[in-house]
């Protein structure tokens, strides 16, 4: 009973790090209708960062608070070159974020190396049950439950926030009124960075990452992402959840390296289920 | 306000090889009405997307004198944000100006709007639509409003209602209409001169009568020869006021909860 608390917990905070990944997917997605593969990448910079910051001083707090910055400019520096361009499809801007991804490597290796890297996050553990879940597994909950609060507010509450989802409902639109699509979709990147940077600073002392960890970061983001279709973060969410807790079970009941297979499968799953689903509903409006 | 508000000259507008304006003039006075017809696939559109700048011209210029609101063909709702929200969208180059996101002018104005205006725009029907485009379009404080395509996809009593409306804003506001118009009969009978685009081309231009007067006109848009005008615009213009207290009731049937 004590396992299986503390993989539930841990899988929460696991799963919320993939929520926060996925949300910023589908920030970016709904807004400039682009799958940005880079998305893990923000999240490996962002980690590294707050790691460096960290070993020059800085304390916690602001050197995570910074490496989620740094991760909000990559952002923009990525949607300058995926859709900076008026006219650039969503197919175009996708490679585009795709090769960004690799050659981020590049930069990363020459930075912080090949092995994989931690930083300290909330030490020590709590005692529930009989299980011990480490601090640091509330602090990733807590806060991931602060960001997705915020991310509702501002997406109905804010004009900018209704703007920004103004131009995912009606482009067309939201040009004929005077809003800068291209702009927006930038605004999305920025916010989708963050979101990204987020996931890496609250996951990197539960989990070492070094410069290849996007692929993982970015499956699992998917995998939770495509539950709501890339468009509705409420679904990523508890997609992201699922996910997480299913992983950490995986892990501790059977084998870590399945947790991959566990994350593609569930994917299948979903992208076979939607597009069963897409064409019944299909039928049903024919009719 | 002196000259024109919006003036179009010589503009030439591609997509790719395809020329969809050829040296297209066209001027739209304040407070003045006017009408631009034509068939499918014309460049009306286009010319709607150069003056709002959404197109950039291959050549030529557009010059605005004034700011212009656009009701863009088919209303165009942001389906999922509430009415209060479309509106407040349309203030959007005004976001600075303090009280420029205040709706309350517009509920003045379409006071059916008011009724739903914390339903979801896309649950309404085509008509209230068209209405949530024409106050999003006024909350941008406009010298002139682009509408485009005003009949599209509504019953004949929901776009008399409309187009009174229209009348209305132009009489007590002086606010300047260009009308971009499938319904010829429609345009003209609202508006006190047109264009006619055909290919890409102005093929004729002049007062409202005139148009309506014209034999090539009536042949290819009013489904016959020209009649007597004069009695035509009168009989219409009934029609619209009817047609527009009818509407009105229906809306506050349909809304009323």
């Amino acid at each position: 009973m004590s396992d299986f608390l503390q993989y539930l917990i841990s899988g929460l905070a696991v799963g919320c790090g993939f929520a926060l990944l996925a949300s910023g997917l589908v920030t970016i997605h709904r807004v400039t209708h682009v799958v940005n593969f880079a998305q893990g990448m923000f999240a490996v910079v962002a980690g590294l960062t707050a790691g460096s910051f960290l070993s020059v001083g800085l304390p916690h707090g602001l050197a995570e608070v910074a490496a989620v910055a740094v991760a909000g400019a990559v952002g923009l520096l990525v949607g300058l070159i995926a859709i900076g361009k008026p006219g650039t499809s969503a197919q175009s801007a996708l490679i585009a974020t795709l090769g960004l991804g690799f050659a981020a490597y590049a930069v990363e290796i020459m930075i912080w190396g090949d092995n994989p890297r931690s930083h300290p996050g909330l030490r020590g553990t709590v005692e529930i049950a009989g299980a011990y879940v480490q601090k640091q597994s509330f602090l990733v909950i807590g806060v991931t439950a602060a960001v997705f609060a915020a991310l509702l507010a501002f997406f109905t509450r804010t004009y900018l926030g209704k703007a920004l989802s103004a131009c995912a409902a009606n482009p067309y639109a939201a040009r004929a009124v005077g809003i800068n699509v291209t702009r927006m979709g930038l605004v999305a990147f920025v916010l989708g960075g963050m979101l990204g940077g987020a996931a890496g600073v609250l996951l990197t002392p539960l989990m070492p990452i070094s410069y290849n960890s996007d692929v993982l970061l970015i499956t699992n983001g998917f995998a939770a992402a495509v539950l709501g279709a890339l468009n509705r973060p409420g679904l990523a969410l508890i997609g992201a959840l699922t996910l997480g807790v299913a992983e950490t079970m995986v892990a501790g009941y059977y084998e870590a390296s399945y947790q991959t297979v566990v994350a593609l499968a569930l994917m299948l799953v979903i992208m076979i289920w939607q597009s069963s689903r897409r064409t019944a509903l299909q039928e049903e409006a024919a009719r | 306000m002196s000259g024109p508000v919006i003036e179009v000259s010589d503009l030439v507008v591609r997509y790719g090889t395809a020329t969809a304006l050829d040296r297209v003039d066209l001027t739209v006075g304040a407070g003045e009405l006017v009408a631009l017809i034509g068939p499918n696939g014309a460049g009306k559109s286009s010319l709607v997307n150069a003056v709002m700048g959404i197109v950039r011209p291959a050549g030529g210029r557009v010059r605005l004198n004034g700011r212009a609101a656009l009701v863009p063909e088919g209303r165009q709702m942001f389906a999922d944000l509430t009415v209060d929200d479309n509106l407040k969208l349309g203030a959007w180059r005004r976001r600075r100006v303090p009280g420029a996101r205040d709706t309350a002018r517009v509920y003045e104005v379409l006071p059916e709007l008011a009724r739903v205006r914390g339903q979801r725009a896309g649950t309404l029907s085509g008509g209230q639509q068209q209405m949530v485009a024409f106050g999003r379009a006024l909350m941008a404080d406009p010298d002139v409003i682009v509408v485009d395509e005003l009949s599209l996809g509504l019953a004949p009593k929901v776009t008399a209602g409309l187009a009174e409306h229209l009348r209305d804003l132009n009489r007590e506001r002086g606010l300047a209409v260009l009308l971009i118009e499938q319904n010829a009969r429609l345009a003209l009978e609202l508006c006190g001169r047109g264009y006619v685009l055909e290919a890409g081309r102005i093929r004729a231009q002049g007062t409202a009568a005139d148009l309506l007067a014209s034999e090539e006109v009536a042949a290819a848009y009013l489904g016959g020869p020209a009649g007597d005008v004069a009695a035509a615009k009168e009989a219409a213009m009934e029609t619209a006021k009817e047609t527009a207290k009818e509407t009105a009731k229906e809306t506050a049937k349909e809304t009323s909860p």
